[in-house]
């Protein structure tokens, strides 16, 4: 039996009816979609977040917690610069179960005629970092050279271009892919054009002096710790040895966003079961009226021959369709939502935030919308079933 | 072709009154042959449509058989049976009966696409041309009158070419013109392409031309002399 064709002419035919519909399976799947998408995005961020840090502990100076907050430079992407002796990094390696420790000096850039951007730069020394030369080795290949950086995906500076820093040129060697967090609005580059820079600031009256006078500074030295050592047990020596030095696990980080993820997590998604919960009830309301409606018509097909299993098909495919056109059009509406206000999103979320790839994205959009056909189906099988059990001779005679 | 409706019986519960079940039709045999235009008058209310609905097999009977070629309709299931009213059995019920998303022509094919069969467009164009609908063809039936809704449903039920056919009513909105060219057309259905017609009615128009009449009253059936 050609039910499809029968069923695409009910659909065309009643646009009040049909756009109604799929409208409500539309605003569903936009809630579904678009909730998750930013669910998703948070967790792929702190995913980013955390393999993007790669230590188990970082050193910075203690002012470097009332100074600016440390964590903002990693989510937010607040430029700031502290600095303590660079002797700590080999300190820190003579702790117990210290495996590796990588220094990084930090200098804000500054919004001026000096500065093409402000950004945070950030030095590295490529004889000892682990935690940032692996993402730079997937945008560059060889050495990081003299006045070289590398610059994070949100920089607005292409390869090959040159961008000023205390009016150093410092040419873009390569970008970096997103990480979703605030290391995406730095610049890489190592130690040798960090203490150029970090002279041209002084020049400008940018000081990085610390009390002891040492013109040799780092800002933050990352620490590996050795397997089989307690991550705790070493993070409390570093704090015993190294005097004003504070010694933050990475975990306790990754910790706190993670908090903040779940509750964000827990509003999104309890907005999307409430969404989800009235308009299945609207789509459950406005099929069961529709009974009424198309009761002579299903009495009708009845009279010339159709079998219940075929009205009872007739009108399940006509919510699945629907369901389908909704589900379609709500994602792709979530879609255009969620992509163009990701920066705002990100923004006010102030969580590390990265979109997840595209597969996983289709992935999302395929579910939704089979999801919406599922529930509006089974919005609709009430009424399909009460359609299909109409008694045409009733049925016919009333309203005549 | 016959058709045979066994001591079927239809009762109905309602809350009034001093007896809870009410006869609709009480027990009644009735044949209805190939070849034969059988007329069923009696007043509103008085259990034809009732019979009809149990003979064209949309109304199970309370007790009682109805036969079509030895097949008792009502043990069939439901795919069958809607086959089978597909297949052998044109009905056309009182008044609006067209699915309202499709045109009049769309409406009156819309049997033979059901079940995939060949479509009998041409026949569906001569009966539209012959009951003066046929500039209604891409029409839809909000935008048609009563009696043309009901030449539509007539169309629709013969271009099927089914065995019996079974009207419900088929005149009441026709002025007298067309009354008489429908009725003509169910008579030759009757007697030149041998087909079993069955038509309940309140009015007298019919009476011409039936083969076998029967009068119904509070559900009783007794037969009446055509002439």
């Amino acid at each position: 039996m050609k039910i499809f064709p029968l069923s695409m002419k009910n659909l065309v035919r009643k646009p009040g009816r049909t756009t109604a519909l799929v409208l409500l399976t539309g605003f569903l799947a936009m809630a579904v979609f678009g909730g998750s998408v930013i669910i998703l995005s948070l967790r792929t961020g702190l995913q980013s977040l955390e393999a993007r840090l790669g230590a188990d502990i970082i050193l910075v100076p203690s002012e470097a917690q009332s100074k600016v907050s440390f964590q903002n430079m990693f989510l937010q992407g607040t430029t700031g610069a502290f600095y303590m002796d660079a002797s700590v990094t080999d300190k820190a390696m003579e702790v117990a179960g210290v495996e590796k420790a990588a220094p990084q000096t930090f200098l804000a850039s500054l919004k001026a005629d000096c500065c093409s951007i402000k950004i945070q730069v950030i030095g590295i020394d490529p004889s000892r970092d682990f935690t940032v030369q692996p993402w730079i080795a997937r945008s560059l290949t060889g050495e990081l050279g003299d006045m070289d950086v590398v610059v994070g995906c949100k920089v607005e500076a292409g390869i090959g271009e040159i961008i000023r820093i205390y009016e150093q040129r410092c040419k873009v060697a390569a970008c970096l892919e997103p990480t979703g967090t605030g290391l995406d609005t730095a610049v890489y580059c190592n130690m040798h054009t960090m203490d150029n820079l970090l002279a041209a600031a002084e020049a400008k009256g940018v000081s990085h002096k610390i009390s002891s006078g040492d013109d040799t500074v780092v800002s933050a030295v990352y620490i590996k710790v050795k397997d089989g050592y307690d991550i705790d047990t070493v993070n409390t020596a570093l704090t015993g040895k190294l005097r004003k030095v504070t010694a933050v696990r990475t975990r306790s980080m990754i910790t706190g966003v993670s908090d903040s993820l779940a509750g964000i997590s827990r509003t999104v998604t309890m907005m999307i079961v409430v969404i989800w919960a009235l308009a299945f009830i609207i789509l459950l309301l406005a099929y069961i009226l529709i009974v009424r409606e198309r009761s002579r018509e299903f009495a009708v097909l009845r009279l010339i021959g159709a079998s219940r299993s075929m009205l009872s098909r007739m009108a399940l495919l006509e919510s699945a369709i629907c369901g389908l056109t909704g589900g379609f059009a709500g994602s792709a509406a979530a879609a255009v939502g969620v992509f163009s206000f990701s920066a705002l999103i990100e923004n006010s979320l102030g969580l590390p935030y990265l979109i997840p790839g595209f597969g996983t994205i289709l992935l999302l959009a395929a579910g939704t919308i089979l999801l919406s056909i599922a529930v509006s189906a089974l919005a609709s099988a009430f009424a399909a079933l009460r359609l299909s059990r109409v008694n045409p001779g009733t049925a016919l005679r009333e309203g005549n | 072709m016959l058709l045979q409706a066994e001591n079927i019986s239809k009762t109905f519960f309602r809350d009034s009154g001093s007896s809870n079940y009410f006869y609709a039709v009480s027990p009644l045999n009735l044949d209805i042959a190939s070849g034969t235009l059988t007329v069923l008058m009696g007043r509103s209310g008085s259990g034809k449509t009732t019979l009809l609905n149990m003979l064209c097999g949309i109304l199970q009977p309370t007790e009682g058989r109805v036969l079509i070629d030895e097949t008792d309709l009502y043990s069939l299931n439901d795919a069958a049976l809607s086959r089978l009213r597909n297949e052998r059995t044109g009905v056309i019920p009182q008044g609006r009966s067209a699915v309202d998303t499709l045109t009049v022509l769309e409406n009156i094919l819309l049997p033979s696409k059901l079940y995939g069969k060949t479509v009998p467009t041409e026949k569906a164009v001569h009966w539209m041309r012959e009951l003066e609908i046929d500039h209604l063809a891409d029409a839809f039936p909000k935008e048609l009158s009563g009696g043309e809704l009901r030449r539509m449903a007539i169309i629709r039920a013969i271009v099927q070419d089914p065995d019996v056919l079974f009207a419900d009513e088929p005149t009441g909105d026709l002025d007298d013109e067309n009354t008489d060219r429908i009725l003509s057309a169910f008579s030759s259905l009757a007697r030149r392409e041998n087909k079993a017609v069955f038509i309940v009615t309140h009015e007298n128009d019919a009476v011409k031309y039936a083969d076998r009449l029967f009068r119904m009253e509070k559900g009783r059936l007794e037969p009446s002399s055509p002439a």
